[in-house]
């Protein structure tokens, strides 16, 4: 089933189209990327989501049915602009977020204790915000963001601001709300992440969707035409064997083995490539090259503004 | 509404626990109950000590003739010359010596005071009403009239209009130009200085929000208009308990200060001031003041037990509120479409000027709160709370009082729906100050 769905979303301000048709899917249960340039409209979408802006055009279906004003509280958003008030308590400041998202003072304050010792941050409570750095800050951020266990969470760009050994403990807590059961949308920039962590992905560029599907299916469709091939033998051999639809475009010897990247430039299924290879060299490993999803992104983004004359 | 009452609540706990708030709160009513008490205080205390004024008179027609009060004596010196007494000053005890010329008559810059300290006012001003009575009586017997004294004390005369209200049943109602006006202008101008004072309070929160970027994190709970709306009706909270308790207050303390330092013995002496003062006034000639002043006090009293302190008090809180809805919703859009403080005063202006129009307006509306000025102006909503509030003591006609409320009630109305949506597009825009003309295009956005 799908959680969320939004169907060709149009979102226009004073003079720029900030989303231009934009479908996205959102299985329930997964991790999904939104990734895209800076200014490219992801957190336009992420706002229509949140019921902060309304989209012009288009509609938005959350758990098979149209959005409803109560359905924040089903929803936790972390958004990139974030902040506390600097002269609240710690405590206080918490309980007030997750009673804005409809909890009872009790139950608040029973979550915010399983929270604040999860996170181990029990100390904290009588704290005043603007006494806690940056990362301390977030780490609160986060804990009110899953307070009130909602079923589609939204973190945009979470992973700034913390240092690697933080980074890492939410990047857990984010796999562990998953297993949970709860439905993850991350927008980001940093693509290893994004590899780790993401079951599907959309890219945005100019306010349209230009690539959406399961990150393994993105990136096989995005490798299919490189193999790296490894064997023993000499690569110039090699490349007298190959015919005109292969190309070696480039290589490495390592302890006698020669490790070449090989362009097929008209893909087929059958083993032609291995049928060439075979008869010069022996061949020792042989795999599709998996592009990382950086080079995706760069690649997809270029041709994109190429086709369609932007810079 | 659930949710705006929590806004509404954090925002009036944050503020009525600072520091500020109860500084504030604590400092302004000893500051007002100082205001009343200090000057009543400085009146009972003024001059205790005994001063002695060396006369030198070179007319030597003022012998006696400058009245002395308790506490200020004057020696007449014969054959001596101010320029000898000048050695002897420090030595001797006299506070000053006054030096009459010859010429006093025909020159005002006859008279001279030596003294090693600046004479006080009240001392100058008792030698120089003496001497021009003496100089003015002198002149007049020149003239050699019969019965100078009978005819001068028959012309004395002493004007002073009350001031009757008839009311509609065909009652009379003792009132007070001066009580009215006082009134007037106290409550006009506070209404002025918290409109100020709490509409940019809104605005600077809105600010905080915006540039601690909380915003974002608080708008995916609640909408926007609720959490601009729970400001300022928390702001409004706050300001409602603060102006309680200054009157409370300052109440208090007046009563608590004059019971304690007037009452204790100096009952006796404030009358004795009372009298001294006016002798002072009256010099030599017997006049009724005394009469006239009680029959002031009674006046004003009447006049006091008269105010419609229900209407008044109600009024002003009506108005204040309504004014400060008002204003707060544009100060909280100007808030939305910058990222600090300094960037406001450009956007700020614009709402200033109406509130700086009405304090020109309220001070001629003092003069005539019934002309056609006055009268516009209390019904304009952006400067009826200021404009109405200087009428209200004077007697406001009840439909122009529910025109003005009503004018105001609606314009409130429409202006927070405008200024809710230019906060709804502002509080998510950063890096970039607004124009007016920038924020008129986010009203016509669709939500």
């Amino acid at each position: 089933m799908n959680i969320l769905t939004t169907s060709n979303i149009e979102k226009r301000f004073a003079n720029h189209l900030a989303l231009d048709d934009v479908s996205v899917t959102v299985p329930e249960g997964s991790i999904y990327g939104l990734l895209g340039p800076n200014g490219a409209g992801k957190t336009t979408l992420i706002r229509i989501v949140n019921q902060i802006t309304g989209p012009d055009k288009g509609q938005v279906e959350f758990m098979g049915r149209p959005i409803k004003a109560d359905d924040i509280y089903s929803i936790g958003y972390l958004p990139e602009e974030r902040g506390l008030y600097k002269k609240m308590k710690v405590g206080e400041h918490a309980l007030y977020l997750a009673r804005l998202k409809g909890l009872s003072r009790n139950d608040a304050l029973k979550k915010l204790k399983y929270w604040f010792e999860r996170m181990e941050i029990q100390g904290w409570w009588d704290k005043k915000i603007e006494e806690l750095s940056k990362g301390m800050a977030q780490k609160i951020q986060f804990v009110v963001t899953v307070i009130h266990e909602p079923k589609l969470l939204i973190f945009d760009e979470p992973f700034s601001g913390f240092d690697p050994i933080n980074a890492n403990l939410i990047k857990n807590e984010i796999l562990d709300l998953k297993k949970n059961g709860a439905t993850v949308i991350f927008s980001t920039h940093n693509m290893g992440s994004v590899e780790e962590m993401c079951d599907h992905i959309t890219l945005i560029n100019k306010s349209k969707n230009i690539l959406s599907g399961p990150i393994d299916k993105v990136r096989l469709d995005y490798g299919s035409n490189v193999f790296e091939l490894a064997f023993k033998g000499q690569v110039d051999e090699v490349t007298i064997a190959l015919d005109g639809n292969y190309e070696v475009v480039s290589h490495k010897e390592d302890a006698g083995i020669v490790k070449a990247q090989v362009k097929v430039h008209q893909f087929s299924t059958d083993n032609r490539l291995l049928k060439q290879v075979i008869p010069v060299a022996e061949v020792v490993g042989f795999k599709q090259v998996v592009p990382s999803m950086n080079d995706i992104f760069i690649q997809v983004v270029q041709e994109y503004n190429k086709a369609h004359g932007h810079k | 509404m659930k949710k705006i009452l929590l806004v509404i609540e954090r925002e009036f706990l944050t503020r009525v626990r600072k520091k500020s708030f109860i500084i504030m709160t604590v400092l302004t009513p000893i500051l007002f109950a100082g205001l009343m008490v200090v000057p009543a205080l400085i009146a009972t205390m003024e001059d205790k000590n005994e001063r002695h004024i060396a006369v030198v008179d070179d007319t030597g027609i003022f012998e006696g003739k400058i009245p002395e009060t308790e506490y200020l004596k004057f020696s007449f010196l014969e054959d001596v010359d101010v320029d000898d007494l000048k050695e002897t000053f420090h030595e001797s005890n006299y506070y000053a010596v006054l030096y009459i010329g010859k010429m006093v008559a025909t020159s005002p810059d006859a008279v001279v005071l030596y003294s090693n300290k600046q004479p006080s006012i009240d001392i100058t001003s008792h030698i120089s009403s003496a001497l021009k009575n003496e100089i003015e009586s002198q002149k007049l017997l020149a003239y050699d009239i019969e019965n100078l004294d009978e005819i001068l004390s028959s012309i004395k005369t002493s004007v002073r209009v009350r001031t009757v209200k008839w009311t509609k049943d065909g009652e009379a109602k003792e009132s007070s130009t001066e009580l009215a006006m006082g009134m007037a202008y106290i409550l006009s101008f506070l209404v002025y200085m918290l409109i100020f004072l709490f509409g940019t309070q809104v605005m600077r929160g809105v600010i905080e929000e915006k540039s601690s970027r909380i915003v974002e994190v608080i708008v995916s709970s609640v909408k926007p208009f609720q959490l601009m709306m729970g400001k300022i009706l928390g702001i409004a909270a706050v300001s409602l308990v603060q102006i309680v308790l200054w009157i409370v207050l300052t109440f208090g303390l007046v009563t608590a200060a004059s019971t304690l330092l007037l009452s204790s013995g100096s009952d006796k002496m404030s009358q004795e001031t009372v009298t001294s003062l006016m002798e002072q006034q009256g010099a030599s000639q017997v006049v009724p003041a005394e009469v006239a002043d009680n029959s002031f006090v009674n006046e004003l009293m009447t006049a006091l037990s008269n105010v419609n302190f229900v209407l008044i008090i109600g009024g002003f809180i009506f108005f204040f509120i309504g004014g400060y809805l008002l204003y707060a919703a544009m100060f909280a859009a100007v808030g939305s479409a910058v990222d600090n403080e300094a960037d406001t005063q450009q956007l700020v202006m614009p709402i200033t000027i109406p509130l700086i129009l009405a304090i020109i307006v309220m001070v001629s509306g003092l003069r005539s709160p019934d002309g056609s000025i006055s009268f516009w102006f209390s019904m304009i909503p952006f400067t009826s709370p200021i404009v109405m509030i200087t009428r209200l003591p004077y007697g406001v006609p009840t439909w122009e009082l529910i025109l003005s409320g009503s004018l105001l009630i609606i314009t409130f109305i429409a202006i927070t729906w405008l200024a809710g949506k230019i906060y709804r597009t502002g509080i998510l825009l950063y890096g970039k100050k607004h124009t007016w003309a920038e924020m008129w295009k986010w009203i016509r956005y669709s939500s």
